[in-house]
């Protein structure tokens, strides 16, 4: 949504300097890392990357992993954890091959709780831990501090303890500056047996637009009522020049049934036809709506994609257990590749840091984001499963039998009918009866 | 049903019902009247009671203690309001995004029909600001909204502070599960309206107003905060939003457990809660609560900043602090803690609040009025118009009526003169035909159970003496003689609903006023104008109107009515009873001959306008503050131009439903009254 902090702090351990394969003392066997990045919001993110051999010792209790302590690791905003294990070779020729095992943890803080209402933050505030000693598996262990400045001076932010070396790479088509804080060069540590790391702001960042990403997006459903809505989606090209394309693919549950002719879709005012569009309608109780458009946002827009539903009354039996809260409509995706403001040069990924990986880039002119909007939460119309409900049902039941019954009494002609004599063959029957002695018909 | 099926048993049904119809009428009445009055006592009222489980046993701890911080930020927000003049912008959003929320500005501007003198305003322009509190570890899809309504008669300062301090307060808390928006609107009303409205995407009163670049979500309940001092003495709760709408019970259970817990002081309608319900004190003060409310919910009119959010399906209510001359006092920290625990338990829920009712009148904080118990008191004002349906107009009617090919019409063909008898009926031969016995009678029961009367075989109608030979044909008239009064009618009530508006600058020109003057005195000759109306139907009809036709738009006109009433009663009980309790005497005692001078005094007492003043009065001598006449001719003027304002600025319907409805309706009437024999 907004942009990101100008600060992001990685703190990095390299482990092992990327000779692999050979039977190595298992220092070189191990590399973590942990990213600490910032929210939109000025919160501070932080991703632990641990990357190993699968058959590596990953009991420690040194290094970065003191810092994971859970008590401080979910009182945050938001955490993440993935593990992703692959087959790398062991040597140049690739005679045989290793399983390379790779842990991340991703964690948001909350920086204006954290720093108690300023965006200030140290290590220990953070995670209640300072870190004391480098891991003694770690052949190489790294602290990286951004300290991009987003303004022209230099004078807005101050890291603690000054950093001895400073890194430069390009991350999201954006020149960062990072500090670098070796664990294992022993200067770091040694001089206060400690290292807690403190960044403050010598002006409050409020007052500068922080610097907004080139595409986000927002989505919401809009209208009020049971019958109809509608849900828009908000594309954002905050670049200043360029246009570029975005890949939006959205898929809607069947009980929302989507009038596709109202699909409208308007950039500053003007109707944007999209290149390329790919609809699978919705069956009801199969499938959901599938929904895949190639647009074109252009330069410094916003672009409204809306389309218009219907809320489709369910079985009574398809009624999740809790009906009042709504249905939730998952997020679109959206996959662009973004034009980057700063080419990136080929990197060597067992050269540079972990951290690299994380952002992929495809070409020096873009780098390539994929974003989910937030979920909806849409309510359908919903009878009310309780006692009022039976009673309405009930009493409609005997209203409906008793009009019927009134309207039929009320509008009901009586005659009399007089008992007709039959028709020709009746009478022709009688006469026979009559002659036999049996009683007439 | 065998009592109806039974020809000769429902010709004595009928004929007691023909006998006594005027005393059954009065009794309904009476009975519809006095049930209403004994809904305030305990057998009809009940306690109200928590039914949300997720707000029922979870306990909560208040913690706010920011009294001292709420009054900085006040004084604060006073000082820059008394600087710029208007809503401080800049100081806002500086101070919502130095508690940590994300804080965002809408601005937006509307052009009202004509001015507003009460508020003193015509083009309004305002900037609202909110900021959004985003709940950790979830994804912004539910949200609770605190919103503070600033506008330049209540500036309402104190609120801005309490709610400032609450967010403060809540920004350094775990446990929401719910964003929570913060929102100050300016202009009152219609900046909630702009704000809610572009929230929604929607566009319902022609509000212009920039996009809103931060949401969260589907909002599950809101609470509108309206505070003047730093001390109060009690909080009033208001529920009743637009167009009588109610937010679930379960809101204002939720208020008042807390405002127990905290020990404070609520009241309903500014009348304290009575204890004692045994003897017969409490329920005759529930009695004035429950007109009051009554009156409130009749009017339509939001009751609080609250009540624009019951449209988009949000329960809101709206607590007003007020600062007395009672002793004992209580600061913003009582009132901030019942306003945490409030949205602490909101945030517990786990679907939207549904459980409890929706429709109900409450003659005390803690009792209520369900809706089974409180609809027999408006059925019985209704009966007295099904009782009233003449069936003497049947004649003419019928004759309008008859189709081969409705089941109504094939019904009604048996009878009346001889015309299209089936010859398998025999009814048309008979001079002493069942139905001419109750001719003279101008009023009956159904006119369904008569006309099916008319159908019965002259074997088990023989009995009846007649006294009266039927009609002859030539009196028997088409649908013309009701097509141009109800045309008429209808057109005199289009007018009054387009007119006001639309002619206003006209009637600026041409005569010495202002154009609300000009509305509102437009409003009111549009409706003498009405009265004129008998004349020119008879214009119109004045060759071809017979005697008895008057009948037959009597007949229509009571069904128009019972029809308006009963769709009025099921969505707003209060205006469907209040408009009922006025107009249904008038309209079942009107016919042209008798009294006339009499009958006209009584049509004209109980027409919509003279209601809505009735209204008026009542209501003043319920908040003990009597009006004299002029006082009251000046507050029905205001209250003619807020009405139509209402409805151009909200949305309300109340204006419409008069004009384009209840009026036309109750001129038929008056048609009625003055038929030329």
């Amino acid at each position: 949504m907004a942009a990101t902090a100008p600060l992001s702090l990685l703190v990095l351990l390299l482990l092992g300097p990327g000779v692999w394969g050979q039977t190595e003392p298992p220092r070189d066997s191990l590399r973590e890392e942990l990213v600490i990045t910032p929210l939109p919001s000025g919160d501070v993110a932080a991703t632990f990357q641990f990357r190993t051999r699968w058959d590596s010792e990953l009991q420690r209790e040194e290094g970065l992993s003191v810092l994971l302590k859970a008590d401080r690791l979910f009182h945050t905003s938001y955490h993440s954890q993935a593990v992703h294990i692959r087959p790398v070779c062991r040597d140049a020729r690739c005679a045989s091959i290793s399983w390379e095992l790779r842990q991340t943890l991703s964690v948001v803080f909350d920086a204006f709780v954290t720093g108690q209402g300023k965006q200030d933050w140290s290590l220990f505030r953070m995670f209640s831990r300072t870190l004391t000693e480098p891991c003694p598996l770690a052949s190489e262990s790294r602290v990286y501090v951004d300290v991009t400045n987003y303004s022209q001076d230099n004078e807005t932010l101050e890291v603690y303890p000054p950093p001895l070396t400073t890194y430069q790479d390009v991350v999201l088509g954006t020149r960062k500056t990072y500090a670098v804080y070796d664990l294992l060069d022993t200067a770091v540590i040694n001089n206060s047996r400690s290292l807690n790391l403190q960044l403050k702001w010598k002006r409050p960042p409020g007052n500068e637009a922080p610097p907004t990403p080139f595409l986000y997006a927002q989505r919401y459903v809009s209208g009020y009522g049971l019958h109809n809505g509608e849900l828009s989606t908000l594309l954002y090209n905050t670049h200043p020049y360029r246009a570029f394309p975005v890949l939006l693919l959205d898929t809607v549950p069947w009980y929302l049934r989507l009038y596709v002719h109202t699909l409208t879709i308007t950039s500053k005012g003007k109707e944007n036809k999209p290149s390329y569009i790919h609809y699978q309608p919705a069956q009801d109780r199969m499938q959901p709506h599938l929904l895949e458009m190639l647009i074109q946002l252009p330069a410094s827009s916003v672009t409204k994609v809306s389309i218009q539903f219907e809320r489709a009354l369910l079985k009574w039996t398809e009624y999740t257990p809790d009906p009042n809260h709504g249905f939730y409509v998952s997020p679109s995706v959206l996959s662009a590749l973004v034009p980057s403001e700063v080419a990136a040069q080929p990197v060597d990924w067992e050269e540079s840091p972990l951290f690299n990986t994380l952002f992929p880039a495809s070409d020096s002119s873009s780098y390539f984001v994929r974003l989910y909007t937030e979920p909806l939460l849409v309510s359908l119309p919903t009878p009310d499963f309780s006692m009022p409900y039976n009673v309405i049902c009930l009493t409609c039941t005997v209203v409906a039998v008793c009009y019927g019954s009134f309207y039929n009494l009320l509008t009901r002609t009586f005659q009399i009918e007089e008992p007709s004599k039959g028709g020709l063959a009746r009478r022709l029957a009688n006469l026979i009866r009559r002659a036999r002695g049996v009683p007439p018909l | 049903m065998g009592l109806l099926s039974d020809p000769v048993r429902r010709r004595a049904l009928a004929r007691l019902v023909l006998r006594l119809n005027a005393p059954l009428c009065v009794l309904s009445y009476v009975a519809g009247i006095a049930w209403f009055l004994a809904l305030a006592f305990p057998p009809l009222t009940q306690r109200t009671y928590m039914s949300e489980n997720a707000m029922g046993s979870t306990m909560v701890e208040e913690q706010f203690a920011g009294g001292e911080r709420a009054r900085s930020f006040a004084r604060d927000f006073a000082a820059h309001r008394r600087k710029s003049g208007a809503l401080p912008v800049a100081w806002l959003e500086w101070t919502m995004r130095s508690v940590g929320l994300e804080v965002y500005t809408q601005s937006f501007s509307r052009k009202l029909p004509f001015p507003d003198e009460t508020h003193e305003r015509y083009m309004v322009s305002g900037i609202n600001v909110y900021g959004i509190l985003r709940a950790p570890r979830a994804a912004s899809t539910e949200s609770l909204v605190l919103t503070v309504p600033c506008g330049p008669e209540s500036p309402n300062s104190q609120a801005v502070g309490l709610m400032l301090a609450l967010a403060a307060h809540f920004r350094g808390q775990i446990y929401w599960a719910k964003d929570i928006i913060f929102l100050v609107t300016e202009h009152d009303l219609l900046g909630s309206e702009a704000w809610l409205e572009a929230y929604h995407d929607v566009n319902v009163t022609g509000m212009q107003s920039s996009p809103l670049q931060g949401r969260a979500g589907a909002i599950q309940a809101a609470v509108a905060l309206e505070l003047s001092s730093d001390v109060v003495t009690s909080l009033d709760v208001a529920v009743e939003g637009l167009n009588g709408q109610l937010p679930n019970l379960d809101l204002l259970n939720l208020f008042q457990t807390f405002c127990q817990k905290g020990g404070l002081l609520c009241t309903l309608q500014g009348k304290l809660q009575p204890q004692d319900w045994t003897s017969a004190d409490g329920p005759l003060q529930g009695v004035q609560t429950l007109l009051l409310m009554a009156l409130q919910q009749a009017s339509g009119h939001p009751h609080g900043a609250h009540g624009l959010f019951l449209r988009y399906r949000v329960e809101a209510l709206t607590l007003r602090g007020v600062n007395s001359f009672r002793q004992y006092k209580y600061d913003l920290v009582a009132v901030g803690k019942a306003l945490e625990g409030m949205f602490r338990k909101l945030n517990h829920l786990l679907e939207r609040l549904h459980q409890s009712f929706f429709f109900y009148l409450l003659p005390a904080l803690s009792r209520f009025v369900s809706i089974g118990l409180y609809m027999p008191a408006a059925g019985f004002l209704l009966l007295v118009l099904g009782l009233k349906i003449s069936s003497a107009s049947r004649c003419p009617f019928v004759a309008s009526l008859r189709s081969p090919h409705s089941r109504l019409g094939r019904a009604l063909q048996p009878r009346g003169g001889g015309v299209g008898v089936s010859p398998g009926s025999p009814a048309g031969q008979s001079p002493s035909h069942p139905l001419s016995g109750s001719l003279t009678h101008s009023h009956a029961l159904e006119l369904w159970v008569q006309l099916h009367e008319a159908g019965v075989g002259p074997e088990e109608a023989g009995g009846t003496p007649g006294s009266s030979p039927p009609l002859p044909a030539t009196q028997r008239v088409g649908l013309a003689s009701l097509v141009a009064p109800l045309l008429i009618s209808q057109a005199v009530g289009l007018a009054l609903y387009v007119l006001p508006v639309l002619g206003q600058h006209v009637a600026a020109q041409h005569f010495p006023v202002a154009e609300a003057e000009a509305v509102v005195l437009t409003l009111l000759a549009v409706y003498a104008a009405g009265l004129a109306l008998p004349h020119s139907t008879h214009w119109v009809l004045s060759t071809q109107a017979p005697d008895r036709s008057w009948m037959a738009l009597k007949l229509v006109a009571l069904i128009y009515l019972a029809l308006q009433l009963a769709c009025i009663t099921l969505t707003n009980f209060s205006l469907g009873f209040l408009l009922a309790a006025t107009m249904v005497p008038g309209a079942a005692l009107t016919k042209p001959s008798g009294p006339r001078p009499l009958r006209a005094a009584l049509l004209v007492l109980t027409s919509p306008a003279a209601a809505l003043l009735g209204g008026l009065f009542l209501w003043q001598r319920l908040q003990e503050a009597p009006l004299s006449l002029a006082e009251g001719w000046r507050l029905f003027l205001a209250v003619l131009a807020q009405g139509v304002l209402a409805h151009h600025t909200y949305g309300a319907l109340l204006f419409p439903l008069l004009a384009l409805g209840l009026f036309p309706c109750w001129l038929l009437f008056w048609n009625v009254l003055f038929w030329k024999r």
